[in-house]
């Protein structure tokens, strides 16, 4: 009991400090400050009395089942919280980093212009930070993760009024939400593996573990594979490292913070909370041991040719969680979270200090300069030497080979649907769905060899629909409509897979609907008001002229995108229990729609609201700047 | 331009560089006109004609100067005053009508970048987007100081042939396209041929090259700078801006050939020839006399007070006192109020200004130290050398920056270890504030022990220049400093030359802290090299057969002031006899009283100190805050700076003038025929006018102008800032410098016969051009009737105040602890 109450504030600590900073008015920065040092330093404090006192007394992993927030029978959806040595370790770095960069805030961003923003952005990725750390089960970790994503995209276009910040804010999201796919296709296989939503406890239990995945090896692969590129996606790994240098847009204090020293280091946290899955199986290990060294030995030359400060420590850095991966993978457990946390203090530092650089660096050379300093490659044959030097400088193609191999190819295909608009959307929509539907009340009349394909056909057609809301260019209204017909069809696709209660598919389509006609009113404002400035072509800043309209319209994208604040997200996870284990392509296809979804939407408020304000009358950035 | 139908590469090469921002790199940041480019019109016609064609705000949001306006910051009578003059009388009631309930507006679309716009309209592509990325990562390593461990491959003699030598020795490249390699390959490709390739109307190809270039300025800018002036970096690369612009304009024709597989046209075909070229004619526009006018009310505003101020005959209870000390401190905006505390707690001190480098230009060499540092005016090129002996190092390591921890092994070893060191030196910094390695300390410019070669021994030479100076140069300069500030006569037994510095940490631009007159630097080495040469027996003996008599009683005493800690350091102590050391000591501690006042005074600005505390309290959290990594504000620098005074001090004495204004000392009785007067406003036009200007535009225009916040900024090879992975380089000053600026163009009064001054200032040509162009004012006391003048449209005009009465500071004290904001001017009690 006393357990469950000390670990559930854990989670409510900074769940009470988020929502109190939100109540703060934007001029009180003392207030902040107070609140956000004042509750870290509370926290801190209670991590560290209970982790003695858990080491003292005999480190027993801890499981508290938190809150059943849906129960019907053979489903459960449940806030479970875990505490053991990884989470230990996770905590107390994390807290100890926020209470000295919320402390180091407070004078820093004096007088900003988000000060506000900031400090709730801060505040509300402690919370995801903690909720992952502390999860106990895939679920509750999928909630946290989330919550990660969004508020990394909300500190890496902290300067909104900028081309750049928002530009890259953009594409970090989209890059971590990819690795989210990896996430929930492991939920889905998990499900199926133990038929239930299992907590990471019971993952100790070997034996069980060791039968389970005897039994389903190829499974056992399939989520070892998933969680890696989750992994990878969050630790700027192999083939996804280009976002982290990308992501420096911030305030410093921010950077050092998430890419410095916390968020980075997640996909280390993943693989290790995860062991047990892969712990037997050679080829996984193998794997992300593989991808480890990989990023080691591509990441060492692309930081060495760095010649700007944050972008080294950022490559640096990604070599070294490259070395974590390894050491995971061979199972030096104890050695990597050393490292993590070293790591984690060391890349905080430097990126702190980071303005420094100048006067120290140029002291050092008016007092020790040599002309030129021989570094190893210069040891190499010239023509390697300089094939190596603009391969680094071009970070190997590695931010190129996204938009040429995932996301150009994905715009391609959406531009096939052009002939969509906004008026004529619905006349084509409503009657295949009505179609749809009256096949649904009658399925009898689907010839049985047919049926089989139906549910991941009707999955295609809303994969279909959310790439061309992703590669939208003219009608904002129409890629959030398209947004939503994907989740009606991917809703409909899978009631022809079995049979469930109907108050399922409400449960999931419920959040969908309400925020997307709340947001699809709050677009056509904005282009009542903005007519000649009003479409997916480039950032406009409305939100400048606009803030509560781009505020909540961001609320109901993440509604709509299934985000842990409507019903939907717990839909999504009812909805895939009901996709059976053989059915990869339909896992896929709702995966990939899915996550192509949340980055049409944010893609949506990033160019209506974000960006330099398309008007003329106040200070305005210049794009390259 | 446009009207030049053949295309001068040169000539429009020479435009570009002129246009572009002319900012140094980061160790030699020095303050300047950030729109020097258009210094030959009048002030508000530059403005309007930039803001049009570049797309710079050039004034105060609109709704700043009406919400001044009802906040009584601007007064009614001038803004009146303003419009009268400028509009006529019966234009008054439908200006001040328009310019009151006027909304804001957008302002025009600038020119700049219409052109090469085009390329996405024709071709749906965004250029910049394929390009820059590539170019600036090309250019910052290629220019890299130190940044990078494994460092430019391919040599540094000259961007493009290195780029050269990189494309051809790789099995990989940066230009895909077949006919881009040949262009580079072959020896014989001029630029004009890329721009036949790219633009194909000759008259088109300056604009091009503006738009291309006016995309990134920033890198332009400083690629332009560095052609000019290589000796600003320490490993010296050659660049042009010729080579910037080939290599990008190669870039450009890659991305179309890939892009388009090498179907398209020049872009010149794709615009009519009716569209419009870069600088248009000039045409008034109500939008920006509107603003003009709001601006000069704003000026007007407080510099009416200050004429009045200074017209003001200061009460002289007549009787000489013998002066128990003088000091001799640098005209810096910042020297002001401790001059003020200095005076008010030894009322029978005498306090002077002049420029900070004493009027001895040379260049430092540090022992130990590989470069020779300039210590004088950035324009003027120094033919001496003092060199450093006997000195310890001063630099201390620091294994956070080390090249070390970012590699596999090292890294791995590193953070395992180290990282946690990282940990506890992060919350020391955080919690308790100390000296680092990584700090700028003003006082580190010179060790206090070490030797300076003062005197030349021998005319032998360094690098070409003359080590230490000759009797005869020696005593002109002293000469001339003293006469320059109309101390000739009355020595006091202690003479004080105090140059400043400032310190500060996590700072990329601490050169800008320093005194501007010693082109960035501290200014311990000329204050020290003056007190020796002050003290210098033969030198007396010189001066004293040119009139200045100095009595052998008296000392020079060199010292720094470290602006941001509010600290004093003294230097040769150790040569004063025993009894002047104590009576040196006595000054000291007068000395320290008035920092910890200069202290009480500034802490009003900074939001985490409470201004109410005792002084002395106050000072040590001031000095806590220079060490602060965490404080972007570790001073207010130049903020705030509206004023320039030159004149006798016991003239403007009286005055509480808030921090706002450079002081210069000068006695118009010694000088009658201005040959002195000359001199200073020689330095005072650009100098302080550089500073106030950039403050200006960075402060109006932070994003364009200015570079932005500091919060995100990521250092660039050393050589500058931007933000994120692939930004611009950013220049002008960032946003934490200008919060509490009010853009004021400075008012330079002169106390002088108006006869005496025009005749002056038209002497050098330069100089008039700040002051008739009116992006400095101008106003002249005439020291006998107190009359003033304006100097408006090349004339000096009669000008009367509007305000009848400057309040009296009954308590100083109290009115600054009460307000963070600006202050009128006041007498003072």
């Amino acid at each position: 009991m006393e357990n469950q109450l000390i670990i559930s504030s854990f989670v409510l600590i900074p769940l009470f400090g988020f929502l109190a900073s939100l109540l703060i008015g934007s001029g009180n920065e003392t207030g902040f400050s107070r609140l956000a040092v004042g509750m870290v330093s509370v926290h801190l404090l209670v991590i560290v009395v209970f982790t003695i006192g858990w080491i003292l007394g005999g480190r027993n992993p801890i499981n508290i089942p938190e809150l059943v927030i849906y129960d019907n029978g053979s489903y459960r959806f449940l806030i479970d919280l875990y505490f053991d040595g990884i989470t230990a370790v996770y905590l107390f770095v994390g807290a100890f980093v926020t209470f000295l960069i919320t402390r180091y805030s407070r004078f820093y961003l004096h007088m900003e212009d988000g000060y506000k923003r900031f400090f709730n952005t801060v505040l509300f990725f402690y919370l995801a930070y903690n909720l992952t750390v502390l999860a106990g089960n895939f679920e509750t970790l999928f909630v946290g993760w989330e919550m990660l994503g969004i508020s990394s995209f909300l500190l890496i276009a902290f300067y909104r009024e900028r081309y750049l910040p928002v530009r890259n804010a953009v594409k970090v999201f989209s890059i971590y939400r990819i690795g989210d796919i990896g996430i929930i296709l492991a939920m889905w296989a998990s499900h199926h593996l133990w038929h239930e939503n299992i907590n990471f406890i019971t993952l100790l239990n070997e034996e069980t573990v060791n039968k389970h995945i005897a039994e389903h090896s190829g499974i056992g692969l399939f989520i070892a594979v998933c969680l890696l590129l989750a992994a990878a996606a969050k630790s700027a790994q192999l083939p996804f490292s280009s976002w982290l240098p990308r992501a420096m847009e911030g305030p410093t204090p921010s950077s050092a913070i998430f890419y410095g020293s916390l968020s980075v280091h997640f996909g280390v946290f993943l693989l290790l909370r995860t062991f047990p899955y892969w712990e037997n199986q050679l080829t996984a290990r193998i794997l992300i041991g593989a991808v480890g060294l990989a990023t080691t030995l591509v990441a060492y030359p692309i930081a060495r040719v760095q010649s700007t400060i944050k972008t080294q420590i950022a490559y640096a850095s990604i070599a070294q969680i490259g070395l974590m991966f390894v050491e995971v993978a061979l199972g030096w457990h104890v050695l990597a979270l050393i490292h993590f946390a070293g790591n984690a203090f060391l890349r905080t530092y430097q990126l702190l200090v980071s303005p420094s650089v100048v006067a120290y660096m140029i002291r050092d050379q008016f007092y020790h300069f040599q002309p030129k300093e021989i570094s190893l490659e210069d040891t190499f044959p010239k023509r390697l030497e300089y094939s190596l030097y603009i391969l680094s400088l071009k970070e190997w193609n590695l931010d190129r080979f996204f938009n040429r191999y995932v996301f150009h190819p994905i715009k391609k295909i959406g531009r096939k649907l052009d002939f969509l608009t906004p008026r004529n959307l619905l006349l084509y929509f409503l009657p295949i769905y009505g179609l749809g539907l009256v096949l649904y009340f009658n399925q009898e009349w689907i010839p049985v060899q047919v049926r089989h394909y139906v549910p991941g056909l009707f999955s295609f057609i809303g994969m279909m629909l959310v790439f061309k809301a992703f590669s939208e260019r003219n009608y904002p209204r129409l890629a959030l409509m398209l947004v939503m017909a994907n989740h009606f069809w991917i809703a409909l696709g899978v009631s022809f897979n079995e049979t469930f209660d109907f108050s399922q598919t409400l449960i999931y389509l419920s959040g969908v609907s309400i925020a997307g006609t709340l947001g699809y009113w709050l677009l056509d404002q904005v282009r009542k008001k903005e007519p000649d400035h009003f479409d997916l072509n480039q950032y406009y800043g409305h939100g400048s002229r606009f803030p509560k309209y781009g505020l909540f319209f961001l609320l109901t994208a993440l509604g709509v995108m299934g985000f842990p604040i409507s019903p939907t997200f717990i839909g999504l996870d009812l909805i895939y229990s009901h996709i059976h284990e053989d059915q990869y392509l339909l896992a896929s296809f709702a995966a990939i729609s899915f996550i192509l979804g949340g980055i049409a939407l944010i893609r949506i408020y990033a160019r209506v609201f974000l960006g330099p304000h398309i008007k003329n009358y106040h200070q305005k950035a210049l794009p390259s700047s | 331009m446009n009207s030049k139908t053949s295309f001068d590469l040169h000539h429009v090469l020479h435009e570009l560089g002129h246009y572009l921002p002319a900012q140094s790199p980061l160790k030699d940041f020095v303050h300047h006109n950030t729109l020097h480019a258009f210094q030959d019109l009048p002030f508000h016609m530059a403005l309007q004609i930039a803001s049009e064609t570049f797309g710079y705000k050039v004034y105060w949001d609109l709704e700043k100067f009406q919400d001044l306006y009802h906040r009584g910051k601007i007064q009614p009578a001038i803004l009146e005053r303003a419009i009268r003059e400028k509009m006529g009388e019966d234009q008054l009631e439908r200006w001040k009508q328009l310019m009151l309930e006027s909304p804001v507006q957008e302002y025009p679309k600038p020119t700049i970048g219409q052109f090469r716009k085009q390329w996405r309209k024709a071709y749906n592509l965004n250029l910049d987007k394929e390009v820059h990325q590539t170019l600036f990562r090309l250019v910052s390593s290629y220019l890299d100081q130190g940044i990078a461990i494994w460092k430019f491959p391919a040599g540094n003699g000259g961007l493009l042939t290195s780029f050269r030598k990189l494309e051809e020795g790789s099995f990989t490249a940066c230009l895909k396209s077949s006919r881009a390699r040949n262009l580079l390959f072959d020896p014989k490709t001029k630029l004009q041929d890329l721009l036949a390739i790219l633009v194909g109307k000759e008259e088109r190809y300056a604009q091009y090259l503006f738009d291309q270039q006016f995309a990134h300025p920033g890198w332009s800018g400083m690629v332009a700078v560095l052609e000019h002036q290589p000796q600003s970096l320490l490993d010296k690369k050659k660049v042009s801006l010729h080579d910037l612009i080939f290599l990008e304009s190669l870039l450009e024709i890659d991305a179309l050939d890939r892009r388009r597989n090498g179907t398209w046209t020049p872009l010149g075909l794709h615009v009519e020839d009716s569209f419009p070229g870069l600088f248009k004619e000039f045409q008034p526009s109500e939008w920006f006399t509107m603003l003009s006018l709001w601006q000069e009310a704003l000026e007007w505003s407080y510099f009416d007070q200050v004429i009045k101020g200074l017209q003001i005959k200061p009460k002289t209870n007549g009787v000489k006192n013998q002066k128990s000390f003088q000091a001799v401190l640098c005209i810096d905006d910042r020297e002001c109020s401790i001059r003020r505390y200095i005076e008010r707690f030894a009322p029978d001190s005498e306090t002077f200004g002049t420029a900070g480098f004493f009027n001895l230009p040379f260049y430092f060499q540090p022992e130990h130290g590989k470069f020779m540092t300039k210590v004088c005016p950035a324009p003027v090129t120094p033919k001496h050398v003092i060199k450093e002996t006997e000195a310890k190092i001063r630099h201390e390591k620091d294994a956070h920056f080390s090249k070390h921890s970012k590699g596999i092994f090292g890294g791995w070893a590193i953070s395992q270890t180290m990282g946690f060191w990282s940990a506890i030196k992060m919350a020391k910094n955080i919690l308790r504030p100390g000296e680092t390695p990584a700090m700028v300390s003003s006082f580190k410019h010179m060790d206090p022990k070490g030797k300076l070669s003062i005197e030349c021994k021998n005319p032998d030479h360094h690098h070409g220049l003359q080590v230490g100076f000759t009797l005869e140069e020696m005593t002109t300069s002293l000469e001339g400093m003293l006469k320059s500030i109309g101390l000739v006569k009355d020595f006091a037994p202690f003479i004080y030359i105090i140059g400043h510095g400032a310190s500060s940490v996590n700072n990329t631009h601490y050169a800008g802290y320093d005194c501007g007159a010693c082109s960035g630097r501290s200014g311990s080495v000329n204050a020290r090299v003056v007190a020796t040469i002050g003290n210098n027996p033969e030198v007396r003996n010189q001066l004293r057969l040119r009139g200045i008599d100095i009595p052998e009683s008296t000392r020079f005493v060199g010292g720094l002031h470290d602006t941001t800690r509010d600290e004093m350091e003294f230097y040769d102590l150790d040569q004063l006899e025993m009894d002047s050391k104590l009576i040196h000591e006595r000054n000291q501690s007068i000395f320290e009283i008035a920092l910890n006042y200069n202290a009480k005074e500034r802490s009003r600005r900074f939001h985490t100190i409470d201004s109410t505390q005792d002084a002395a309290k106050i000072h040590e959290q001031v000095k806590l805050r220079a060490l602060s990594l965490f404080e972007p504000r570790p001073e207010w620098n130049h903020a705030t700076n509206a004023l320039c005074v030159v004149g006798k001090r016991a003239n403007n004495k009286h005055l509480f003038l808030d921090k706002r204004a450079f002081l210069n000392s000068y006695d118009h009785e010694i000088d009658p025929d201005g040959q002195y007067l000359l001199g200073i406003l020689k330095a005072v036009a650009p100098v302080c006018g550089g500073i106030n200007l950039e403050y200006y535009f960075s402060k109006v225009d932070n994003h364009m102008l200015g570079a932005g916040s500091k919060l995100p900024h990521n250092v660039m090879g050393l050589v500058g800032v931007a933000n994120g992975m692939d930004g611009d380089l950013r220049t002008g000053l960032p946003l934490q410098m200008i919060n509490i600026h009010d853009p004021l163009r400075i008012l330079i009064t002169v106390e002088h016969y108006p006869e005496v001054l025009m005749k002056t200032i038209q002497a050098h040509e330069p100089t008039f051009q700040w002051f008739a162009n009116e992006w400095v004012r101008l106003a002249c006391i005439h020291p006998d009737t107190k009359e003033a003048f304006v100097l408006k449209e090349g004339e000096l005009i009669p000008y009367v105040p509007i305000t009848d009465k400057i309040e009296k500071a009954q308590d100083l004290d109290k009115i600054l602890e009460a307000t963070s904001e600006n202050l009128p001017v006041y007498l003072l009690a």
